[in-house]
This record gives structure tokens, sequence and C-alpha cells, in this order.
């Protein structure tokens, strides 16, 4: 019997006359990395602070660990590892403070502090650097560091909220990697992401959330499997032939087509296959890629929209 | 839990301390020299025995412990707070963890409360060590003066946790703080004050604050006078409580 450690139910967050979370319905299992994936202003941080406690429901049941999130919200925190979306370390302090300030706050002994923050920053590489005053450090270390802090308390779940927004792409990787030795060792994680990379290497499961609703869950497979094809050809036309070759490729009869502002999207079982037919039919793409599909692939048809905009 | 959260500010007082000694300790011992010694003389010379036979510094010594007491409580309680929602957001970290708003409100105030007692205390010994206390009452002039700048950190702090931008806290210096220093009987006896203005002194916290830390230090504290002051201070503090708690909260679990 899997062991559910959140259960939301019609979950729902109002701001004023704004729904930002509209009657959300999960389980998080334990053991597992859950993503929430979508664009800005979908509901997905509004939902991390309400799983963080530190946001009331407005309506619907949510259940944390067993407890109330706001009758019980600090003995739920203290099971809780945050990394908020910014960063809070405190810059004026060192590596080393910070951790000791944020461990004191959940009332740990200094001793245990000090066993743990040798691991931590052996953990995120940052074991040199634990003398250094934080402000200095690279967005990609403060990140780490982050992650090494919200794991002080040696918490039941760990939550995400954009881990790895504003990062560069090596300093993603290095995230990744860690996050990704966490869930290993069997941390619960749950994440959100507009990055479908990001939610394609870490989730075990995740939804697709738009407009403060579910708008389809799954594996990111499954996700493939049901809302798109294997492989996506994408091809680029001299910007005033586009209207044109949209409608020869039409006649080709594709399996599905998105426009973007700048490319056409076709998917099909075999991206090659339907290339060659592009070229019969008299057409000459700029460039041409066929790729395999993505979540992003997903979200474009779920949506009509692309995920970062 | 409040004293989890007070550690964490002894934690970055540690690296911030000695910056903060020249404003909080040598301003008002500026402002003693200036007007006490200064000013003071011309006062004594030309116009000998107008405040009760003592001399003009050691009438204005009390008060200016009273204004720095007011000015530590307001600028620990603005800043600061404002800068743990913006700047350094300590207050974010802290809410992710088992602290509850109220926690941290405590937390910081208790904080807030050993800067204005320790500034007062340099103060007062500086007042002894000049021979500027005439009674062994002044050994009060410490919690009477940590009393007056809580009873304005604590609705201080509750309100600058609501701010989205800084501009606000600085009209409190402006129309607040400055006024009150000037008109509350600090450097002149509030009987200098035009008749209709004296009503309005009488109810300002800073005057009750510098009428009571000028009985304490001259010694002819009426007790009863002393025990409305107290009251008025304490009943200031507590409101603040009460609204920073609700303050806190409303900002903090969103």
């Amino acid at each position: 019997m899997p062991e559910v450690l959140v259960r939301a139910r019609g979950l729902t967050k109002r701001f004023g006359g704004f729904t930002a979370v509209d009657g959300i319905d999960f389980d998080l299992i334990r053991g597992e990395a859950f993503g929430f994936l979508g664009p800005n202003g979908a509901g997905k941080s509004s939902t991390m602070r309400m799983l963080g406690c530190v946001s009331p429901p407005t309506q619907g049941d949510l259940t944390i660990l067993g407890g109330d999130p706001v009758r019980d919200g600090a003995a739920i925190r203290a099971r809780l590892g945050v990394v908020p979306q910014e960063d809070t370390l405190d810059g004026e302090l060192s590596v080393r403070e910070n951790l000791l300030v944020y461990g004191r706050y959940f009332g740990l002994p200094r001793k245990l502090i000090s066993e743990r923050t040798a691991q931590l920053l052996d953990f995120v590489q940052l074991t040199e650097r634990a003398g250094d005053q934080v402000d200095p450090l690279s967005g990609g270390m403060k990140r780490r560091l982050t992650i090494a802090r919200s794991l002080i308390n040696d918490p039941d779940i760990l939550i995400l909220d954009e881990p790895t927004t504003g990062l560069d792409p090596q300093a993603r990787h290095v995230v990744w990697d860690r996050l990704f030795r966490l869930k290993q060792r069997g941390v619960t994680l749950i994440l959100t992401t507009h990055y479908m990379d990001e939610a394609e290497q870490l989730c075990d499961r995740l939804v697709v959330m738009d407009h403060g609703k579910f708008v389809a869950e799954g594996t990111p497979r499954e996700l493939i499997a049901q809302y798109s094809t294997a492989e996506v050809l994408e091809l680029r036309f001299v910007p005033g032939l586009m209207d044109d070759a949209v409608q020869k490729v039409k006649d080709l009869s594709p399996e599905r087509m998105e426009v973007t502002a700048d490319r056409l999207l076709l998917y099909a079982a075999d991206g090659d296959e339907f290339l060659a037919r592009v070229h019969e039919a008299g057409l000459a793409p700029l460039t041409e890629l066929v790729r395999r599909s993505t979540l992003e692939d997903v979200f474009l048809h779920l949506t009509g929209r692309t995920l970062v905009d | 839990m409040s004293v989890r959260a007070f550690r964490c500010w002894l934690v970055m007082y540690r690296r911030t301390w000695r910056s903060s000694v020249w404003s909080s300790v040598f301003g008002p011992l500026f402002y003693l020299g200036a007007m006490g010694y200064g000013l003071g003389s011309l006062v004594d010379k030309h116009v000998p025995g107008s405040l009760g036979g003592v001399p003009y510094v050691v009438f204005v010594a009390p008060a200016i412990l009273g204004a720095q007491a007011m000015n530590s409580g307001l600028n620990n309680a603005m800043f600061p707070v404002f800068g743990g929602i913006h700047w350094n957001k300590i207050y974010l970290a802290a809410r992710a963890t088992m602290l509850r708003p109220a926690d941290i409100y405590r937390g910081h105030l208790l904080f807030i409360t050993m800067r204005v007692a320790m500034n007062s205390a340099c103060f007062v010994l500086v007042m002894a060590a000049l021979g500027l206390v005439s009674s062994w009452w002044a050994v009060l002039l410490l919690p009477a003066a940590t009393l007056l700048g809580v009873a304005f950190a604590t609705p201080t702090a509750a309100w600058a946790v609501t701010l989205e931008t800084q501009t606000p806290m600085n009209y409190v210096a402006r129309f607040g703080s400055v006024p009150l220093m000037l008109f509350s009987g600090t450097f002149f006896p509030v009987g200098q004050l035009p008749g209709w203005l004296r009503p309005v002194a009488y109810v300002t916290p800073l005057w009750h604050g510098v009428a009571l830390c000028r009985g304490l230090s001259l010694g002819d504290t009426n007790l009863s006078a002393a025990a409305i002051h107290v009251a008025y201070l304490t009943a200031m503090a507590a409101i603040g409580l009460w609204f920073g708690a609700r303050s806190y909260r409303r900002r903090l679990y969103v």
C-alpha cells in the first residue's frame, strides 16, 4: 500500500476576485518525484505555498503528513524542506552561518547542525566555501546552498519552486544531478517548473497546469504518448512565404500541425518520411529538423501556446 | 519559539554591531555636548534659575536619553522589518520553518528591546560619569528608557511589515520623530509652548517618556505621575503587540 503524504481535493486559492488555483485534486506518494508543469501565472507557486503551510487554502481539503496545514502548520513545516522560487539566504552571513541560523529555527542542537552542515555542504559541493560570505557566490552556488539549507531538518518532503529558473545551463545540470541523487535516496520531491527538460529528467509523475487547473496528468512518457506523436518535424520558411507554405503542407494532411511565431511544427510517427513528402510537394524550407516529441509539444497541444513566453 | 528568532538576530548582529555603534551611541552624545553644554552655557548665563535651579545640561540629559530611546526603537523597527520581507528576506526564510508569524515578530522585538537597552545603558553610564544624575532613582532610567523605545517599536514594526515601498518610512522622521523631539518638553519645558499647543504635547508618548526619565534623573519623581507615564507607555507597547501579531500573520500567511 503506497503511503500518501499529501492529499488535496478541490483545493482552491483565491486572491480577491482572482482564482489562482481552481479546484485541483492530487495525491503525493512517499518516495516519488511529482512535478507541476505550467507557464508563469498557472497557479504553481500558489499551490506550493499552500503545501508549505504559509498560505491557507480558500476552499477544499488539504492534508499534509496527516495534519491540517492551518491548524498544525508549525508541526508540519518541521517535517518539510522548502526551496523557494527566490533565494531567501542571508547574504551578509557565511555559508555555514546560514545553515546554523536555519537549523536553530527548527530547534536542532548545535552539534547536530554542525554534523549535518558538513554532510550537506559536501553533498552540494560547497565545502570549500563554508566560511565565505554568501553575497558574492554565483547564482548556481546560492541555489545549491538553498537546497542544502532545506535539508537541514531531514525533511519528509522537499518542496522546490522552480529550482533552476535563472541558472545557466551548466549550473542547472549540477542542480539536476543533486536532485536526482536525492530522489535515488528515496527523498520525496514535489517541484514546479516551466522547463520541459527538467520535468522529463526529474519527475516520475507530473501534472500540466494552466489557469489554476490541471489540464493533463501522467508520467512524462504517458503524456507524450497520449498528447503527441513519436516525432516532430520543425520547418522554417522565408517570412513572406509562410502562409503559402502552411496551405501547401495542410494539403499533405499531417496528423497534426501547429503554427508558432517563427516555425511550423508537424506531428508524425515518422518525421523523415513526412519530410520527404514535403520536398515532393515542391516546398523548400529554410531549415528542417526531425526530433523526438517532448513535453513542450504536449503543452502546446493542450493549451495552444508555447510554455516559456 | 520567539527565542529562536531572536538568536538569529544575534548571529547577524555579531557582524554588524561595529557600524551601529557610531549612530546609536555617538549621535546622542553629540546632542548632549551641543545642546547640554554648548547651548546650556548660554541658557544658564542669561536666565539662571529658570529650570528649577538645575543647570540646563542636567535638565536636558534625561530628555536626550528619552529621545534616543525613541529613535532607536523606531529605526530598529522600520528598515530591518521592511528588509525582512524585501531585502535580506529573513522573515520569508523563517516562515518556511517551524516559526509562526507571531514568533518571528516577537523574536525580532526581543532583539530590538536588547538594542534599545544597550544604547540607553551607554547613555546612562555617560550621564552618571559626567555627574548629570542627582538621585538614586536614576537606576530606573534604563528600564524607563527601554520601555519608551519598545512602546515606539511594537506599533512601528506592526506597520512597517505591511509596506510595499520604503518611502512611507522616510516620512516618519520628518513628520513624526523630529517634531516629537522638538516639542515634547525635550529641550525646553512644555510650559514655554503657546497655551493651545500644550495639551497636544501632553498626549504625545515622547512627553510621557521624557517626563518619566527627567523625574527619575532629577529625583523629583511624583509617584502617581510616574505611574501614569508607565501605564501610558505600557498600553502603547501592548496595543502595538496586538496589532503586530495580526499584521505579521496577514503579511506572512498570504
